[in-house]
């Protein structure tokens, strides 16, 4: 099960703790991957774990003219893209009546229109092929709210109606678009929390505890695979029950 | 018939699975042919991939029958 041999998979964000799992994931599964984030280091430290069938494809996602190449990119290293992974995601939390425009734009801009913009940019490739998977990681905090996230809340709640939209579209090319939606996961950002923010957090999670990235993984890989073929405009929530939606 | 529209004819042909004599001159590619706007997107690649141009989205929009692809392409040679 979950087989995605002679399959490329494109994977933004791939260096931070979540991005690498579902690399991780996807190519274990037998993919190619090919790794985008803004830090090279981490990529390329990742490609040698990986191995073979592995690319680094360092790209700063503000950057319009960047991210409209990425695809490109991505076929020529493999040949194809087969799978999208929109990953990459940034915070500039504020409270909404401090937040500047600043703030707000470049969190759209990264978590929102860089999604976008990569959907459309893979989807020719797709349509031809007669098949594609785009899984966009959007956040419980998209479906529930969070104070001080407006911006960050309405990128990720954006991100699920335009998954959704899109997925009508190309349904019927045999091309599926869905969301997973990450709780508190354990990852570098959360390692920040101090012991009385991580203990709030957890009182409102049944599970008891964080998720870690390789949960987020494996959600991806399912949504990837063939045989999440009639899975489409879906959002996975992965939260350990901190929000039943 | 020119080599452009005998080209684009195959084109139509394949991608609607369409009867070779159903695409003629004023066969309207939604009405008269069964494509939905997603077809229609697609048909304009393939226009753009078979002939090397590039057709910008509003002339994609007046492309809307099989004579009207062939006259855009052959303009655009």
């Amino acid at each position: 099960m979950f087989d995605l041999t002679g399959k490329a998979a494109l994977v933004t964000g791939a260096s931070g703790g979540i991005g690498a799992e579902i690399a991780r994931a996807l190519h274990g599964a037998g993919a190619t991957v090919a790794l985008s984030g803004t830090r090279e280091a981490p990529l390329a430290e990742l490609a040698g774990e990986l191995g073979a069938r592995a690319h680094v494809l360092p790209c700063n996602l503000s950057d319009a003219a960047a991210v409209e190449a990425l695809p490109k990119q991505a076929v020529e290293a493999m040949g194809a893209v087969d799978i999208l992974v929109n990953n990459a995601g940034i915070t500039r939390d504020n409270l909404f009546m401090r937040m500047s425009d600043e703030e707000w734009a470049s969190v759209l801009e990264v978590n929102l229109t860089s999604t976008f913009r990569l959907c459309r940019g893979v989807l020719r490739g797709m349509m031809k092929a007669r098949w594609g998977r785009i899984v966009n990681i959007s956040s419980v905090v998209g479906a529930t709210g969070n104070p001080g996230q407006g911006n960050y809340a309405a990128s990720k709640a954006g991100m699920v109606g335009m998954s959704k939209s899109l997925a009508y579209e190309v349904a019927s090319r045999g091309i599926t678009v869905n969301c997973i939606a990450p709780g508190f996961i354990e990852t570098a950002m959360t390692d920040k929390l101090n012991d009385d923010q991580k203990g709030k957090i957890l009182g409102q999670i049944p599970a008891g505890r964080m998720g870690s990235a390789a949960e987020i993984g494996a959600a991806a890989l399912y949504l990837a695979s063939p045989e999440a073929g009639y899975v489409t405009g879906a959002t996975l929530h992965v939260n350990g029950g901190m929000a039943m939606i | 018939m020119s080599d452009i529209a005998e080209r684009v004819k195959k084109i139509v042909v394949e991608h609607l699975s369409v009867e070779e004599d159903k695409v003629t001159e004023n066969a309207s590619f939604i009405d008269d042919l069964g494509a939905d706007s997603l077809d229609t997107v697609e048909l304009v690649m393939a226009f753009e991939e078979e002939f090397g141009i590039e057709i910008p989205d509003d002339a994609a929009e007046t492309i809307q029958t099989f004579g009207d692809a062939v006259k855009f392409i052959e303009g655009a040679q």
